[in-house]
């Protein structure tokens, strides 16, 4: 029985069925103190629905649940999970805008309370963001609303090891990284190192592989609500990562040769972050330029510049593929059809209203162009994994007939398989003639680009044409020289 | 922080900004109101609209909506201008039973995930309903110890004052600075996030709704205390004045982003209004719709520091 002694979580057949879609199909899954274990799977593999189990915010239909040594299956739920110091660091960000950093800090802790509370909430969580991100500068004071989101995502990764009566004892990041810059992230992958040596367990989801293959101890792969492998970080490496994970490797696809010599026409886009900016970004026809640098620093700004065509020369109609999908992507409310079609309105009108038939008929063409995991177009929005949200929000850019497309980070937190398939299918808009402005934080992306601005403090500070762009010159020019 | 003026701080400044200028124009356009009994004239009747602002507020304050809240404020002053007066017991008992009927409403909301809007406006017929009932025809008498607390002349500084005052006190101490009030809120703001955290949403809703159900029966009671008599449509447009002056308070309809301290300003800004336009002798079919006017520049007042705000 020491096994199981030493396990400080434990899940056995677990399974979880959403309607007709088997999220989880019986799921074995062991978590041992001090362990780092890195969960890696494809959109809709089931990751976030098995941490929603373990974080007891989601009841599974079957399975048993034990922590430290206790079967909790019965009685389990969010407060059964934070008195055994299991916490959860979700996908989509779960702080009240309204409140301010420490009055968010208070929300984790039920115990918190006494006439100082909110000064004890406050050293609270600068304590643990003094420890995670130090040098991080957020006051506690500021309401939450007000920070920009890597700030918002360094205070709930904060919150999570945050401790008062119960000391945190799993805590499962679900795709923490994906809003942070290199910077940030790489601090927050070494504490979870270091809280992994003081005897802390982490469970750790992530679309960056080197980021499991670097900080995991054990990585655990999943494919449609299974789990299909569980083995030491040490005997993975990329390439069996993504070949267990059921994707064909195909590491060389991205950087088939386009044009790179810019061509002597009018550009389609010219616009400088500032006025008076020295280095100007234009985009041709057919061009997919990429919005590099460390993340907000004005590449979404110059985005929403050309989109509003403010101080900017730009011919030819925009779309934009959103990044920040909650806030200003997805109409939750509406069916997976009517989010792809709303871009495209126009041109399906009949005696000036809305064509049925023809709406349904752009929602199936770009379900099966996208392939779009779902058995109904005319499902909610919400029924899709995130990924796939993202996908229907790609349909809804490349559907509508704009020749520019902008896109707002658009693949924060999406799988291998989905982010392949997109990038091809952007290449081939591209070869059509449409024009991409990418803004992107992951560097494998800007190799698909045709040209690459480099952003830095709200300035264009390195402007490279394909050839010259490598990892070390985008990191060299997103950096100032005395960092 | 680099800016001269932060906008922040503006727009939590504009409600205050707001009524002093207003006061300032009653001031000039009649000097007489800047005595002791000028104010407590120009403000009595602030006190129960201040009241039903503040229940309001702990509607909107969890996103939803309260349609009722002017029929349920008529109610309570009819019960406490008859049961209340004649039997004290049974008129306490029937406000305690008011204020359930309210908590078990925020259930009935959660619960069946309705919308607060349809389900408050179906009850503000049911509330004025039973008012007529209870006071078919206008009449009644305010208790004694009522209408001597309404009419109470302490020195110094006029009643209405001091009761503004203890009021905004109150709520912000418990919703702003308590750490429960602080959950409370964050059901605003993000409720999953709460849910998530372990806090009972169906408790944080009964709560709010129990609440507000309070401050309304507490505002028909001052109004009560005020006119003496009460009738079934004495507090009708309440409703509509208790969001206003939330929203001029510096609340929002949604995201939890609301200011006890604002809204009772806003509720005394309101209530000034009326009275600046009848020192104006402007002609009365004209004044509701300077009210509105009123509003609108406020509201447009911080459209534009909200954009400012935005800006940087």
């Amino acid at each position: 029985m020491s096994a199981a002694a030493a396990a400080l979580a434990r899940l056995d057949g677990v399974e979880k069925e959403f309607g007709a879609v088997r999220a989880l199909a019986g799921v074995d899954l062991t978590i041992a103190a001090g362990e780092c274990v890195g969960l890696v799977g494809h959109n809709g593999a089931g990751k976030s629905t098995l941490m929603n189990v373990l974080a007891g915010t989601l009841a599974p239909d079957r399975g048993t649940i034990i922590i430290a040594g206790t079967d909790l299956s019965s009685r389990y739920s969010v407060v059964a999970a934070h008195a055994a110091g299991v916490r959860c660091v979700f996908q989509e960000l779960s702080l009240c805008p309204n409140l301010t950093v420490a009055e968010n800090a208070r929300i984790m802790h039920p115990h918190l309370t006494g006439l100082k509370w909110r000064a004890r909430a406050g050293q609270l969580i600068t304590e643990a963001l003094d420890r995670i991100f130090p040098g991080h500068g957020i006051p506690p004071g500021a309401v939450v609303g007000d920070l920009p989101i890597v700030q918002r995502q360094m205070v709930e990764i904060a919150r999570a090891f945050t401790e008062t009566d119960v000391p945190a004892r799993l805590v499962i990041l679900d795709e923490p990284t994906s809003s942070l810059d290199a910077l940030v992230a790489g601090q927050l992958l070494a504490f979870v190192r270091d809280f992994a040596a003081r005897g802390g367990s982490t469970v750790l989801i992530s679309h960056l592989l080197g980021e499991i293959l670097s900080t995991a101890s054990r990585i655990v792969v999943m494919r449609d609500g299974k789990v299909v492998a569980a083995r030491p970080a040490a005997e993975f490496d990329r390439v069996s990562l993504v070949a267990a994970m059921g994707h064909v490797t195909n590491q060389m696809a991205g950087t088939a040769a386009t044009t790179t010599a810019r061509r002597g026409e009018v550009p389609r886009v010219r616009a400088r972050p500032r006025p008076g900016e020295t280095i100007a970004l234009t985009a041709h026809q057919g061009e997919i330029v990429g919005l590099a640098g460390l993340s907000g620093q004005g590449q979404t700004r110059m985005l929403l510049r050309v989109f509003s065509r403010e101080d900017a020369e730009v011919s030819g109609s925009v779309a934009l593929v959103a990044g920040d999908r909650q806030t200003d992507g997805v109409f939750p409310l509406w069916s997976i059809a009517k989010n792809i079609t709303i871009g495209s309105l126009k041109r399906m009108l009949k005696r000036g209203l809305i064509d049925a038939e023809a709406e349904s008929e752009l929602a199936e063409a770009w379900r099966r162009r996208l392939s779009i995991q779902t058995p109904d177009m005319r499902n909610p929005i919400l029924s899709l994994s995130g990924g796939n949200q993202q996908k229907a929000l790609f349909a809804r850019a490349l559907g509508s007939d704009a020749e520019i497309i902008l896109m707002d980070d658009p693949m924060r937190g999406v799988d291998v398989g989905t982010k392949r398939e997109v990038y091809d299918i952007i290449r081939e808009e591209a070869a059509r003639g449409r024009t991409f402005l990418w803004y992107t934080t992951e560097f494998d992306e800007l190799m698909h680009c045709d040209h690459v601005y480099v952003f830095r403090e709200g300035q264009i500070v390195a402007d490279l044409p394909r050839d010259q762009v490598t990892e070390e010159r985008v990191l060299h020019a997103s950096f100032r020289a005395d960092d | 922080m680099g800016a001269v003026v932060n906008p922040r701080l503006l727009r939590a400044l504009l409600p205050a900004f707001s009524l002093a200028v207003l006061l300032a124009a009653i001031f000039w356009l009649q000097p007489r109101t800047m005595t002791y009994f000028g104010l407590n004239l120009l403000l009595n009747l602030a006190i129960p609209i201040v009241l039903a602002t503040i229940a309001q507020m702990f509607i909107i304050c969890v996103n939803d909506l309260d349609l009722s809240i002017g029929s349920y404020v008529s109610l309570t002053a009819c019960i406490a201008a008859t049961w209340l007066n004649d039997e004290p017991v049974v008129g306490v008992a029937a406000l305690a039973l008011c204020v359930l009927v309210y908590a078990g409403l925020g259930a009935l909301i959660h619960i069946r995930q309705l919308p607060s809007i349809v389900v408050t406006l179906g009850m503000s017929f049911v509330w004025l309903g039973v008012a007529i009932l209870v006071l078919p025809t206008p009449g009644g008498e305010a208790p004694e110890w009522l209408r001597g607390l309404m009419t109470w002349k302490p020195e110094f500084v006029p009643f209405p004052i001091i009761a503004s005052v203890v009021i905004a006190v109150v709520v912000h101490v418990g919703l702003m600075w308590s750490p429960y009030g602080a959950v409370l809120r964050g059901v605003g703001g993000n409720a999953r996030a709460v849910e998530r955290a372990g806090w009972s949403l169906l408790k944080a809703k009964v709560i709010m709704y129990a609440l507000a159900g309070i401050a309304g029966a507490f505002a028909g009671m001052a109004l009560v205390g005020l006119t003496t008599s009460a009738d079934a449509n004495i507090a009708l447009r309440y409703t509509l004045l208790s969001i206003a002056g939330v929203i001029l308070g510096g609340g929002e309809f949604v995201g939890g982003r609301v200011s006890p301290v604002g809204a009772v300003i806003g509720a005394m800004t309101l209530t000034l209004a009326a009275s600046f336009l009848s020192f104006l002798q402007l002609n009365p079919d004209w004044q509701i719709g300077a009210q509105g006017a009123i509003l609108i520049i406020v509201l447009a007042l911080r459209v534009l520091i909200n954009r400012a705000e935005g800006r940087r």
